[in-house]
């Protein structure tokens, strides 16, 4: 599998991933459970509508950490568990079968029905699955129901996508055994940027390339043992194996953050479909250069600063890399809420040898580290960004990154911004708290 | 089981969180899975709190409920003393640790730990945030005051009084506190406690020593008021003083339990609200429609200003607090409106079209509706957005808080004379629908978002308009057009016109003159 692995990747792959000093902790976790990935999920799959199975909280969760007031009707909505249904009073699928008759009266155009496990759901043991095939029958053929869980008590914030995507493999069909190669790009990504990546790997003769999710539900790809999986996003573990199972071939490569990065990601699908370097390079020069040129902006006011991740996407690794190797800065301490070391090799192994790793969270004991640690700026959730900022550090929201196009040559350069933004405005402002030292 | 695409209220545990948030001294420990810390940016985005809500919770996984979550929450509240040195910790559980039936009650009694724990038992598939703000508030009223002896004062010290309500994340909370404060201290009254906002353990103690309550938000502190009269015979003064005739009540409630005169408080020149509304510029504002959505409080004390103190007419009143719902459709009644009691937004939308308001006051959401309905538009209530934490010094309560409403109620309708120039050139070449008023320049005038005409009525689909009485209604300025419109159908109908004609039309209008 390392002949997929970038030049500049492989060299430094044995050197860091033997030793265990990645921190594990279990403690309080300040990070959103899985249903949040719907923020997205939800925009990128324009005909599909995620309802909900939950409680009041759940409703409560997605309108507060979506930050927004509904401007037209949403895609997404829960279906509010009671204390009628809890009880007995009231059959719990033929409430859910009310619910989404209403719903499916009320939006026709809705191609695809997503049912979206909680916590509550998951704890009472609801089977949407079966749900989603008794509704599939009764609203089919116009109407694809699926089931996934994105309860916090099983997902962590983007792990809701990677249930969402393995359970839309799931109902993939399988490529004939003579079918050509084709290349799956796996992960939510913009538009714009699936766009960017498309053109490219025409360029490099690959023609036979789908992106998943796709922009509509009922779009379905074939998957076989001729199927190549490029992996767009770092968290789908769950994803990427049931692709395995099924004969896929997964592609290894870092993600497509920065130039480095896109450059190698782009090279583990030329490689896999026979591209020969000097054509790949060719056609990619372009890009590097443009990539280059934004980032060379930005470099001064990154180089030296110290980071300090929360664990929020598992993108950190990541974006880690991609600060440490292409904007010059040092890594204080990598967090991430789950560590796929199958998956993030290729990060860890281009990452300096001794950055502190530190898997799932005590956020008391994290915060004490950073504040320990002093970094000169703090990537991290909502709810922990202006309790900091009035300590006078700086921050970055973490789930900017989840929601930013951020992948491909094009977006190095909107990558570096996010995090050089705030350590600008710190420099332009002239204004110190009140009580606090000028 | 209920569809829900957006929610007025969050759960009960919320409403407990905001009790914690507002108090100094005090921890919350929360039995609840990963995900729910979400709570924790309601405070630290919305309210742009500076440090992070005293809550700490167990953040259970799946691969933990084979194994021990009690031991967890245990566990949790330990490192939580250790860690916050709270003066009292309240326990409590989330919608999913509810059905795990953990009893942190139970387990917490069992902590040994050397502070107070108040249990707090909040039934999350029934109710919501605000009942579990009361709830909670009244469990730690009951739990620190409970069993004390008042200290006795002389006959001739002056009366003290405590102020209940204000919490964390409530509207204008903040201000309305200074406020009211002020009016009482200039009353010569002592302010014994305010609570839950700023209060400490210790000073829900202290509770039973002063003379009587005032209620800021009944949502919140009526049920531990009621239980403090009947402890302790603190009577209660529940006139909420928004509004300058609530205000004046309320000024004279409190001086009536303090024994004071009144008089030079009611005499204040600072109150800007009764004189502007008397003013020959305010003459335009008669009779505007206008619709009120909100928390019982606020939308019951926004209908009396409006018809009492602005010469507003109500055409819609209502209320997401159901436990409120009689207090809403008795004012309803007074003002000739059937209450909307509701949770729904859709229903809140689809009524304030039916009603053709040319003002809304309402929640973040009625903002947005009257916004794309491009109907002007002021928000009363919780629930709140990071733009009802203004900057400025902003109180709805007390005679700065009429001035204050005064401002942002009538500010973003359209001012006086320039509603006599469109009258003047009706279909002017620049005064006309798709020219926007210069103050609300900020919504561009957008062609898809079509001036609101609706025609929901049942009327319309029956009667038929002559051509030139089409023409001779678009004459009439669009503001006005809709109801004009409404008006000459029901007219028609009433009489079995049909076609409308222009002969009907200004029949109509003389009918409904007024």
């Amino acid at each position: 599998m390392t002949t997929h692995v970038p030049p500049h990747v492989a060299k430094s792959l044995v050197a860091n991933t033997d030793g265990d000093s990645t921190i594990r902790e279990r403690g309080q976790h300040e990070v959103f459970c899985g249903l949040t990935s719907i923020i997205w999920l939800h925009r990128k799959v324009q005909d599909a509508f995620f309802l909900i199975v939950g409680s009041r909280t759940c409703a409560h969760l997605m309108q507060s950490a979506a930050g927004v007031m509904i401007f037209s009707e949403p895609r997404f909505g829960t279906a509010i568990i009671d204390d009628r249904d809890l009880s007995g009073m009231a059959d719990m699928n033929d409430e859910l079968d009310k619910v989404v008759a209403r719903l499916v009266a009320r939006r026709p155009d809705i191609k695809m029905l997503v049912l979206v496990g909680s916590c509550p759901s998951e704890v009472i043991k609801l089977d949407l699955s079966r749900a989603a095939q008794r509704l599939g029958k009764l609203h089919g053929p116009d109407l694809r129901v699926l089931a996934y869980s994105g309860s916090g008590i099983e997902t962590t914030f983007t792990q809701g996508e990677d249930n969402f995507l393995k359970a839309i493999v799931e109902g993939l069909p399988s490529a004939p055994a003579e079918a050509p190669e084709h290349l799956v790009v796996v992960g939510c990504l913009a538009d714009v940027v699936e766009d960017q990546f498309k053109r490219i790997f025409t360029d490099l003769g690959i023609e036979r390339v789908s992106f998943l999710p796709a922009r509509s539900g009922l779009e379905q790809v074939a998957i076989g043992a001729k199927t190549m999986l490029l992996l767009a996003q770092p968290y789908l573990t769950e994803t990427a194996h049931i692709f395995e199972k099924r004969g896929a071939r997964r592609l290894i490569a870092p993600m497509p953050l920065g130039e480095q990065g896109t450059t190698a990601w782009l090279w583990a699908a030329a490689e896999a479909f026979g591209v020969d370097r000097a054509k790949f390079e060719a056609v990619v020069a372009s890009g590097q250069a443009r990539a280059r040129r934004a980032l060379e902006n930005y470099r001064s006011k990154l180089a030296g600063k110290r980071l300090f991740f929360f664990p929020d996407s598992q993108m950190e690794p990541a974006l880690a890399r991609f600060m440490a190797n292409e904007a010059g800065a040092e890594i204080v301490e990598v967090g991430t809420p789950f560590l796929n070391k199958a998956i993030v090799a290729p990060e860890l192994a281009a990452l300096p040898a001794d950055v502190p790793l530190a898997e799932g969270q005590d956020v008391e004991k994290q915060i004490d580290r950073c504040r320990a640690a002093d970094p000169d700026l703090i990537i991290c959730g909502m709810g922990l960004g202006n309790p900091f900022e009035a300590e006078g550090r700086s921050t970055k929201w973490s789930i900017e990154f989840a929601f930013t196009p951020i992948q491909g040559y094009d977006q190095a350069g909107d990558l570096a911004e996010l995090f050089a933004r705030p350590l600008m405005r710190r420099g332009r402002l002239d204004i110190t708290l009140a009580g606090e030292a000028a | 089981m209920q569809l829900t695409m957006w929610t007025y209220e969050g759960p009960p545990h919320v409403g407990a969180m905001r009790v914690a948030a507002s108090m100094r001294d005090l921890h919350y420990v929360l039995h609840a899975p990963q995900g729910d810390t979400y709570a924790d940016l309601l405070f630290t985005m919305i309210e742009r709190r500076k440090s992070r809500p005293p809550v700490t919770y167990t953040t259970f996984q799946a691969r933990d409920l084979g194994g021990d979550t009690a031991e967890i929450f245990k566990a949790a509240c330990h490192q939580a003393v250790e860690r916050f040195d709270p003066k009292a910790i309240i326990v409590g559980a989330s919608c999913t640790a509810e059905l795990l039936q953990d009893d942190p009650s139970g387990l917490a009694k069992t902590l040994g730990l050397d502070i107070p724990v108040v249990p707090l038992e909040l039934p999350s598939y029934q109710k919501k945030e605000n009942w579990g703000a009361a709830e909670t508030f009244f469990q730690l009223v009951r739990g620190f005051a409970g069993g004390r002896t008042p200290v006795e004062r002389a006959e001739d010290a002056p009366k003290s009084c405590n102020i209940l309500g204000p919490t964390a994340l409530g509207f204008r909370n903040r201000d309305d506190i200074v406020e009211v404060v002020r009016l009482v201290e200039a009353l010569g009254v002592a302010v014994n406690v305010v609570a839950p906002l700023h209060a400490t353990p210790h000073d829900l103690t202290l509770l039973p020593n002063a003379d009587f309550n005032i209620v800021l938000y009944p949502e919140i502190a009526g049920q531990a008021a009621q239980w403090l009269k009947r402890t302790y015979k603190q009577p209660i003064v529940d006139v909420q003083p928004i509004g300058v005739g609530a205000t004046r009540e309320f000024v004279g409630a409190v001086a009536e339990l303090a024994g004071v005169d009144p008089g030079p408080v009611l005499a204040s020149e600072d109150e800007r609200l009764s004189w502007y509304s008397r003013s020959i510029d305010s003459n335009y504002l008669t009779g505007k429609r206008v619709f009120i959505f909100g928390d019982a409080t606020h939308a019951i004390a926004a209908a009396r200003i409006a018809e009492k103190e602005l010469g507003f007419k109500v055409c819609g009143l209502g209320t997401y607090v159901r436990e409120f719902a009689r207090d809403v459709r008795v004012a309803a009644e007074a003002y000739g409106v059937e209450a909307l009691i509701t949770d729904d937004h859709l229903e809140v939308e689809d009524a304030i079209i039916a009603a053709q308001p040319e003002l809304v006051l309402g929640t973040q959401m009625e903002r947005h509706v009257a916004k794309r309905l491009r109907i002007p538009c002021a928000v009363i209530s919780s629930p709140v957005h990071v733009q009802d934490f203004p900057a400025r010094y902003s109180p709805q309560m007390g005679f700065e808080g009429a001035n204050v409403i005064f401002d942002s109620w009538v500010h973003p309708l359209m001012m006086g004379l320039e509603e006599h120039l469109l009258q003047m050139f009706r279909d002017d070449f620049e005064f006309n629908d798709n020219a926007q008023a210069s103050h609300l320049a900020a919504v561009h005038a957008n062609e898809n978002h079509a001036p609101v005409e609706h025609d929901d009525d049942a009327n319309s689909n029956i009667l038929a308009w002559t051509q030139d009485a089409e023409k001779e209604l678009k004459k009439i300025p669009f503001f006005v057009r809709g109801k004009a419109r409404r008006n000459t159908e029901s007219f028609a109908a009433e009489r079995g016109f049909n076609p409308i004609t222009v002969e009907t039309l200004y029949d109509a209008k003389a009918h409904y003159a007024r």
